[in-house]
C-alpha cells in the first residue's frame, strides 16, 4: 500500500511505536456504519513527531463524505479518535482534527478543550445540543449486535439448520461450525459493551432486550437482523462512495509502518 | 409514458425539485452552508452514471426549458410531483420554494403538481398561510422538513400537539399526503431526525391521510421497515433509492429493494427521480430492465413483476393524487381483494418463508 501525503517518519528520535498509533486508530468505529474509521478512508493525514522531552507528538486529520455529515457522529469520531491516540505509550500530546465540515470548528474546539458534545456546541451558530452521545452509542451498539446475528447465523441457515436447532444453539457451542468466524468475535464484543448476553452459554438469537429468540420467532428474527444489516451495510456504501467522489484525487494515509 | 417490449408505462415522478442554489441566491455571510449543501447534491448526482453527469455551474440552477426536455421530453415522465425546501437560512429567495416551483405551473399546467409545506412552529400565521397555499394551488399534498431550523429550534416531531394542528387542517383542506423527509439528514442535534417513531403515532391518528416517507428513512431503512409493515397508510418513497444506488451499488440495490419488497410490498412504493439530483430517464429505463439477481442471497426476496413496475413507476402515485390514468395504461383493478402487507403474517411472529 502506497504511503499516504503525511506517511512519514518526522524526526528519528520518536519514542512511539508508529504502528500502535495506527492500531489504535483502526479501533475507532464510525458508530453508524460500524467500521473502522482506518478502513473508511477517514483518516487523511497523521505524524508523530518527538516533543523534545522524551515523549511524542501525534496529530490527526479527519475527513468525511460531505460537508454535512451528523455532527454528533462527526464528534463522536474526533473525540474516540483523539482518546485512542492519547492511550498510546510514548504519546505526550495529541492533536485531531476534522476539516471540511460544517461543524469542524465546534467539534475541533470542543474536543481539544475536552468538553463534551454539548458543550462544544454551545452558544455557537448551531444553537445548544441538548444531550450527550452516550445513548446514540448505545442505540447503534444495539443494531450493530442485531445485524451481527445474520452475519454469524447466515452460515448455518445456509448449510440448513432447522429453527430448532439456532434457536437451542449458545455462543460456546458455535466453536468449530460454520459461524465460528471473525464475526462472532465481533458480535460478543458488540453485545458485552452494551450488556447483552455475550457468555458460552448466552443464546446466538436474542431479542433487544436480552431474552432468548423462540422456536417460532427464528424466521422473523432472521429477516429482521438481515434487514438491519442491508441498512448499515448499505449505509456504508453510500458514505464509501460519497467519500471517494469528494476527494478523488487525494489518498487516504495509510498505515506505513 | 415509457414503451419496452410492447409494456406501456404510465410515469410518475413523485419526488422532483426545482431549485436555485446559484450563487447570487447565497445568503450573505452563510455562502459555505448553501455551498455546502449543493456540493453535497452534487456528490450524489455523481453516482449516476458518468454518461448523465453535469458541470457543477450548469447543476447550480436549471432554466424551465431544461426541466421540460429533461423530465417530460427525454424523461418519459407523465406527471411531476414538486416537493418544496425552503433552507432560507442559507437561501435568500429559498432553495427550492412553493412560489419558484408554481412558475412551472403556469407553463405545464396540470402535468405538475405542486406540494406545499407547513412548519407547525410557525403557529397560526403558518395555518393561514397553509390555508392560502390549499387553495391557490389546489393542494393535495405537503412536503416536511423535520430537520429544518427555526429561530433557535433546529426540528420538530410529527406528534408535537402543534404539529397535530396542521395535519388535522390538512386533513380538512383535503391534502392527504404528507411526504415526510426522513433520509439523509444534517443537524440531529437535539432531536433525532432519523427517528421515525413520530410517523407511526401520526399515521395512526391520522388513518385519514397518507404518509409517504422519502428516502425509505434512508439511512434508518430498518426502522422504516418496521414500521411499515404495521401501517397500512405508510408508503416508501424511492427517491434517492433508485438514483443513488441502481447505477452505483447494483447489489446493495438489489438488497434493499428486495427488502422493501418484501416488508412494504409493491402496493406502497412510490418511484421518484429526485430532479435535478438525477434526471428521471435512465432511472425509468433501468427500473423497467431491472430485476432481482438470480444468486442464492436473493433467493427468497420478492419479485418483480412488470404489473409490480407500473405500480412503482406511476400507478401507486397516480392513485394517491387522483391522477387520471389514461386508457390502456392502468392495470385490472384489485383493490377489491385488499392485498395483505407482504410482512403482515410474521408482525405476529408467526414463522413465514426460509429466513
Amino acid at each position: 500500500m502506497a504511503g499516504g501525503p503525511a506517511d512519514h517518519l518526522d524526526g528519528a528520535t520518536s519514542t512511539v511505536d508508529r504502528q500502535a498509533v495506527w492500531s489504535a486508530l483502526g479501533t475507532v468505529l464510525d458508530p453508524e456504519l460500524d467500521e473502522p474509521i482506518t478502513d473508511l478512508d477517514f483518516v487523511e493525514s497523521w505524524t508523530v513527531s518527538p516533543d523534545g522531552h522524551g515523549g511524542s507528538v501525534v496529530t490527526v486529520g479527519l475527513r468525511l463524505p460531505t460537508f454535512f455529515c451528523a455532527p454528533n457522529f462527526s464528534f463522536l469520531m474526533v473525540a474516540d479518535a483523539y482518546d485512542a491516540v492519547t492511550a498510546v505509550p510514548g504519546v505526550s500530546r495529541a492533536q485531531v482534527t476534522l476539516a471540511d465540515h460544517h461543524a469542524s470548528d465546534e467539534i475541533n474546539g470542543g474536543v481539544a478543550a475536552h468538553a463534551g458534545f454539548v458543550k462544544a456546541f454551545e452558544g455557537s451558530i448551531n444553537g445548544e445540543a441538548a444531550a450527550e452521545l452516550d445513548e446514540l452509542r448505545h442505540t447503534f451498539l444495539a443494531k450493530a449486535a442485531l445485524a451481527g446475528q445474520d452475519r454469524v447465523a447466515r452460515p448455518l441457515v445456509d448449510a440448513g439448520r432447522t429453527p430448532e436447532e439456532l434457536a437451542a444453539l449458545t455462543l460456546g457451542e458455535l466453536a468449530g461450525t460454520e459461524a465460528d468466524t471473525d464475526e462472532l468475535i465481533r458480535m460478543r464484543r458488540r453485545r458485552e459493551t452494551i450488556g447483552l448476553p455475550a457468555a458460552d452459554d448466552a443464546p446466538l438469537l436474542v431479542h433487544s432486550d436480552g431474552s432468548p429468540v423462540t422456536v417460532e420467532q427464528v424466521p422473523l428474527h432472521l429477516r429482521r437482523a438481515r434487514l438491519q444489516r442491508v441498512g448499515i451495510e448499505t449505509n456504508g456504501e453510500y458514505c464509501k462512495s460519497l467519500l471517494k467522489i469528494r476527494y478523488t484525487d487525494r489518498a487516504p494515509a495509510a498505515a506505513g509502518s | 409514458m415509457y414503451e419496452k417490449d410492447g409494456e406501456k408505462y404510465f410515469v410518475v415522478d413523485s419526488h422532483c425539485h426545482f431549485w436555485d442554489a446559484s450563487r447570487e441566491n447565497w445568503r450573505e455571510g452563510r455562502e459555505q452552508y448553501a455551498k455546502g449543501w449543493i456540493d453535497c447534491f452534487y456528490g450524489y448526482h455523481q453516482l449516476g452514471p458518468p454518461e448523465t453527469h453535469w458541470d457543477w455551474e450548469k447543476y447550480l440552477k436549471v432554466s424551465i426549458d431544461d426541466f421540460e426536455r429533461d423530465m417530460f421530453v427525454e424523461g418519459h415522465v407523465d406527471y411531476a410531483i414538486f416537493q418544496s425546501t425552503y433552507l432560507k437560512e442559507w437561501y435568500t429567495k429559498g432553495f427550492n420554494t412553493t412560489e419558484q416551483n408554481s412558475a412551472l405551473l403556469e407553463r405545464f399546467g396540470d402535468r405538475v403538481i405542486v406540494n406545499g409545506r407547513f412548519d407547525p412552529r410557525e403557529g397560526d400565521a403558518g395555518l393561514k398561510q397553509l390555508e392560502a397555499d390549499a387553495e391557490k394551488f389546489n393542494l393535495k399534498g405537503v412536503k416536511l422538513y423535520t430537520a429544518e431550523w427555526n429561530g433557535d429550534s433546529r426540528g420538530f416531531k410529527l406528534t408535537d400537539p402543534e404539529a397535530y394542528r396542521f395535519l388535522e387542517a390538512a386533513q380538512e383542506l383535503g391534502i392527504k399526503n404528507v411526504h415526510v423527509h426522513k433520509g439523509p439528514t444534517i443537524w440531529p442535534l437535539d432531536k433525532d431526525a432519523f427517528d421515525i417513531a413520530d410517523v407511526d403515532h401520526a399515521a395512526t391518528d391520522f388513518q385519514g391521510l397518507n404518509f409517504i416517507v422519502e428516502h425509505v428513512g434512508l439511512p434508518r431503512i430498518e426502522d422504516f421497515c418496521f414500521m411499515a409493515v404495521q401501517e397500512p397508510n405508510v408508503y416508501a418513497g424511492l427517491s434517492v433509492v433508485v438514483g443513488g444506488l441502481m447505477h452505483a451499488r447494483p447489489k446493495f440495490f438489489a438488497k434493499v429493494m428486495g427488502e422493501l419488497l418484501f416488508w412494504v410490498g409493491e402496493d406502497k412504493m412510490t418511484f421518484g427521480g429526485d430532479y435535478n439530483i438525477w434526471t428521471p430517464k435512465w432511472q425509468v429505463e433501468g427500473l423497467v430492465d431491472w430485476q432481482m439477481p438470480d444468486d442464492d442471497q436473493f433467493a427468497d426476496y420478492p419479485r418483480l413483476t412488470t404489473e409490480s413496475k407500473k405500480k412503482i413507476l406511476g400507478l401507486n402515485a397516480a392513485k394517491l393524487y387522483d391522477i387520471p390514468v389514461p386508457a390502456g395504461l392502468g392495470l385490472p383493478d384489485t383493490s377489491a381483494d385488499e392485498a395483505m402487507a407482504p410482512g403482515e403474517e410474521l408482525v405476529d411472529n408467526k414463522a413465514g418463508a426460509q429466513a
